[in-house]
């Protein structure tokens, strides 16, 4: 398994897809550059497909590049100190290379975005209806009470009584998980065909983040869209992603159907993740493990695997040349694992 | 929102009255006591007796009080020993060219200062930014009556393009009902007139809003800045609205919320840069009488001035507060 | 505990929190920002070359700044610019750039005394309410309220006005208008810090509450009282300047103060406009280097800005 050095060994395209892939992301990179010229590798050669009304979960800690992933192929990383590079296609087109005004036209329509804080992702000015309305003025040409009362729907279908009343709320006068409900019924307004949720119930208690997450199933589950499910939280993807994708500075360290990375997980760190997440499966007695140090010690992957300094696996080999990201077992496993000491099947 | 501007109203109180007592004993710690101070050279122990029974200074310091907090009540401020005018006739004469020339210098400052700072905020670093820096900072360095004399100088006295003394024209005799010159002269239908005196508020407005807009131009351009990076700002890209609807929907509207509170405590600096303003331009208001009376020790004016510009200055400050809660709903809410 | 409880302990990093020895580590960062801002060198520039003008003075100024030369003294005449006398004579015959050299002396002393005895009242009345809270708290900050009330420069004008034109009443005026401002910035900044996380963190281990005022509090809620410090200098030349024009300065005609000197230009400012550019330009320049200055440390101070 292990590469080389000198000879290039090309990483495998995780969650690869039969047919067309709704989304198609090659090799992208992200590099943040400050003023005093100190610059950072966000995403370092990320490469994924999604299917059409599929399920895919990426996680990773913050710091990780799982949200700038996303925000970078929207575009919504503005343009001062960011170089992007690689290839976003979405439907066959080019995000990255599209014209702003199609690719606004594209976002909110096609592509819609739930953010982590739903306090400070919604305007504190404007009422929720009438944030609501403008994305169906946008991209539905709807006015007045035609987009009055489809805004009303939505609220609905979200799971918010007394819709009409609500729209004429402000953000600050709902609870966290309402407001919640109401990004979702916004992104949800033109029936996209992804939806990417950046954390959704990270700033949410337990209790509604559960239900906010089974409606984010059940609505996707309805309306055939695709959802990419951004998340530090193993918990969260273990319900309903059909794909994991785990990343860790800047890569993809581990991909695979959800049951075998639940089942067989092969990176030290996905396993490390697991082993710190309380399990209904494991018995009550098993101690929860912390992984050791923290997500700044790492190795620039050009100088070889960049959790190695954290890692309780860590062999000469980890360390010189940046490991690729290969298949475990059979190519229809799609299972792919980016470690020289893998952890052997249970 | 009643409720709301009830209580900022109940809050004036008890500033008012520790206004009241801190002009009070402004007199009172007057050096030799005011009967020195109104009678100067001309004092003989009679006549100090007199002022001083007149004063009821004879009497315990809270009857004084009680009796100074009466004639407050009744606006009476005694009389001007300039002109021998009541200072509260005196100070209603003159207040409107105050109003009218403050008016104009915040106009001066928000009309240039909001879409100056907003294209420096957008654009940080552009040669609009840079210019903007260094024009607020030499704005804000330069003492307003030395700016004053800079703009007399220049488009009065070398280019003559603009007058430089008084409000309008001495050969110009029209009514004025209100006492705001401009205003007068539309409302008489007489358009010369008020064309001549808006010339003559030109220099002085652009002298005394010059502080202002560098505060509102910074202020602006780091609001802007700082709601360009807020996550609803995000959001809305993410809907895919508009560049046009991002900006002014989503980054104007609340970028502009602490514009609005700056541009309410400027007042402050209006009504004292007035005094400097007015006496340059000798534009006959509120402040150059104020500073006239500061060289002949005139304490009844200043007294009664300083009372009512501080009062002005509150309540214009409540104004703004209460506004502040149309414009943002989380304040009108809680 | 449910799945979602997550894997935030993995990823969970000590973070010990602001202590005394991290606000001093704030101070040595914000200097290594400082030395590469540029708006804080050319703040710093201009600051530096005022100060020295005014502490070396008497060896910089050719003339004395009373000193009279009559002999090209003409009514409405004034000399300008000469070998002799390279920024002319003023209407008095008196050399304008020994005055200018001098009035730096008076401008940072009445810089220095108002900002001192401002911050000093100020201060301790912040310290007061900050520390003890409740009624002493809302009393002094009433105090504080009544005294923001009066627009700054109509307060220095009340209180100039009754101690008389003296130099001494001009930097009592200016002191003035400091208290309230330093009172409610340390009473903020220090109210902030106490209800912070490391105030609670060091409560919680059973320090007294003097010493966590003393030693975590008061250090890390002086990064704005600096930051205001060094704007109140560049206020208190322009309120001094203001103050003069109103006839509120130093009666004495000798002082070469520079506001003074502009508001004296006034009467012959068509035939002599250069007389004016002087003291403007000196006032403006060492108004402008505190001020960029101040704006430079804010910057470097804000926690907020540090990566």
């Amino acid at each position: 398994m292990s590469g080389d050095a000198g000879v290039a060994v090309v990483d495998e395209v995780p969650g690869l897809v039969d047919g067309t892939p709704l989304l198609k992301v090659r090799d992208l990179t992200v590099t943040f550059s400050s003023r005093n010229r100190t610059t950072v590798r966000a995403v370092d050669g990320v490469s994924l497909d999604v299917a059409p009304g599929s399920t895919v979960g990426i996680v990773g800690e913050s710091g990780s590049g799982k949200s700038v992933t996303s925000l970078a192929a929207l575009g919504l990383l503005g343009r001062r100190g960011v170089e992007v590079g690689g290839s976003v296609e979405f439907d066959g087109a080019d995000l990255l290379h599209m014209p702003e005004d199609e690719l606004r036209a594209v976002r909110g329509r096609e592509i819609a975005m739930i953010f982590q804080d739903p306090m400070s992702s919604l305007n504190p000015v404007l009422t929720v209806g009438r944030q609501i309305t403008e994305i169906l003025e946008r991209h539905r040409d709807l006015k007045g009470n035609e987009a009055r009362d489809r805004a009303a729907e939505l609220l609905q279908s979200v799971g918010i009584g007394d819709s009409l009343r609500r729209l004429r709320s402000y953000p600050h006068q709902l609870s966290g998980g309402m407001r919640q409900r109401v990004m979702i019924a916004m992104a949800l307004a033109c029936s996209p065909r992804l939806l990417i949720a950046d954390e959704p119930t990270t700033a949410l208690d337990v209790t509604i983040s559960a239900q906010i997450l089974e409606l984010l199933r059940l609505l996707v589950a309805e309306t055939q869209t695709a959802l990419v499910l951004i998340t530090h939280d193993l918990g969260v993807v273990a319900g309903m992603c059909d794909t994991v994708h785990v990343m860790y500075s800047g890569r993809i360290v581990e991909s695979a159907p959800r049951r075998a990375l639940f089942a067989e997980p092969q990176h030290p760190y996905t396993t490390g993740l697991l082993a710190s997440v309380p399990r209904m499966d494991q018995p009550r007695g098993n101690p929860l493990l912390p992984i050791p140090g923290s997500p700044s010690d790492t190795l620039p992957w050009s100088q070889g695997c960049a959790f190695a300094p954290r890692c309780t696996r860590r062999v000469p080999e980890s360390v010189g040349c940046p490991p690729p990201l290969l298949h475990v077992g059979s190519r229809a496993g799609r299972h792919l694992v980016r470690c020289v000491n893998p952890v052997p099947s249970p | 929102m009643l409720k709301f501007a009830v209580r900022r109203l109940l809050l004036l109180i008890p500033i008012l009255l520790g206004l009241s007592i801190l002009v009070f004993l402004f007199v009172r710690a007057l050096p030799g006591g005011p009967e020195t101070a109104l009678l100067g050279e001309r004092s003989t122990p009679e006549r100090a007796a007199a002022v001083r029974a007149a004063y009821g200074l004879d009497r315990p310091v809270y009857e004084q009080y009680a009796s100074y907090m009466g004639r407050v009540a009744k606006l009476d401020f005694g009389v001007s020993i300039q002109t021998q005018q009541p200072v509260t006739e005196e100070i209603g004469r003159r207040f409107p060219a105050t109003v009218e020339l403050a008016t104009m210098a915040i106009l001066f400052a928000v009309v240039i200062g909001i879409p100056l700072g907003f294209v420096a905020g957008r654009r940080p670093s552009s040669w609009v930014d840079n210019l903007s820096t260094v024009g607020s900072l030499l704005g804000i360095a330069i003492p307003v009556f030395a700016l004053g004399f800079l703009l007399k100088y220049l488009f009065a006295v070398k280019l003559g393009w603009l007058p430089g003394t008084g409000r309008q024209d001495v050969r110009i005799t029209t009514e004025h009902p209100t006492g705001f010159y401009v205003l007068d002269g539309l409302l008489t239908g007489d358009l010369p007139a008020a064309w001549d005196a808006l010339k003559h508020l030109v220099l002085p407005a652009v002298a005394l809003g010059t502080i202002p807009l560098a505060i509102i131009t910074r202020i602006t351009r780091a609001a802007v800045l700082e709601t360009g990076n807020e996550d609803y700002v995000r959001t809305a890209e993410a809907k895919g609205m508009t560049r046009s609807v991002v900006t002014r929907r989503h980054i104007l509207r609340n970028a502009l919320l602490p514009v609005v509170t700056i541009i309410g405590l400027q007042t402050g600096l209006l009504l004292s840069g007035a005094i400097l303003t007015e006496t340059v331009f000798a534009f006959g208001g509120m402040g150059s009488f104020m500073a006239s009376a500061l060289f002949t020790r005139d304490f009844p004016v200043i007294q009664g001035g300083i009372l009512f510009l501080a009062v002005v200055f509150v309540v214009v400050n409540l104004l703004v507060d209460i506004s502040y809660g149309f414009i943002d709903p989380r304040v009108r809410a809680s | 505990m449910s799945l979602t409880a997550g894997a935030d302990l993995a990823a969970g990093s000590a973070d010990s929190g602001a202590t005394g020895e991290q606000a001093a580590g704030l101070y040595r960062d914000a200097f290594r920002r400082l030395r590469r801002s540029p708006t804080a060198i050319v703040g710093a520039a201009l600051v530096a070359l005022f100060v020295f003008v005014a502490v070396f003075a008497p060896l910089l100024a050719p003339y004395s700044p009373t000193a009279v030369d009559l002999t090209d003294i003409r009514p409405g005449v004034f000399p300008g610019p000469s070998a002799e006398h390279p920024l002319g004579l003023d209407q008095l015959g008196r050399d304008e750039l020994s005055r200018i050299i001098y009035g730096a002396r008076y401008s940072l002393l009445i810089g220095i005394v108002s900002l001192s005895l401002g911050a000093v009242v100020g201060l301790a009345l912040g310290l007061l309410a900050g520390a003890f809270g409740g009624w002493v708290d809302g009393l002094v900050m009433r105090l504080v309220d009544i005294m923001l009330a009066v627009p700054s420069l109509l307060l220095a004008i009340g209180v100039a006005a009754l101690l008389g034109p003296r130099l001494l009443s001009v930097m009592i005026a200016i002191a003035v208008v400091n208290v309230p401002i330093f009172a409610r910035l340390l009473r903020g900044s220090m109210l902030a810090q106490r209800r912070s996380d490391y105030a609670l963190a060091a409560r919680s281990l059973g320090v007294t509450r003097g010493r966590i005022v003393l030693q975590h509090v008061f250090p890390n809620s002086l990064a704005p009282v600096i930051v205001q410090g060094t704007l109140a200098l560049a206020t208190a030349i322009i309120e001094a300047a203001g103050l003069a024009f109103l006839g509120l300065g130093s009666a004495d005609p000798a002082i070469p103060e520079w506001g003074r000197m502009l508001a004296e230009t006034n009467a012959f400012l068509a035939s002599a406009p250069l007389l004016a550019l002087w003291p403007g330009l000196a006032i403006v320049l060492s108004v402008m280097g505190f001020y960029l200055l101040g704006e430079a440390l804010r910057e470097a101070l804000d926690p907020k800005l540090r990566r």
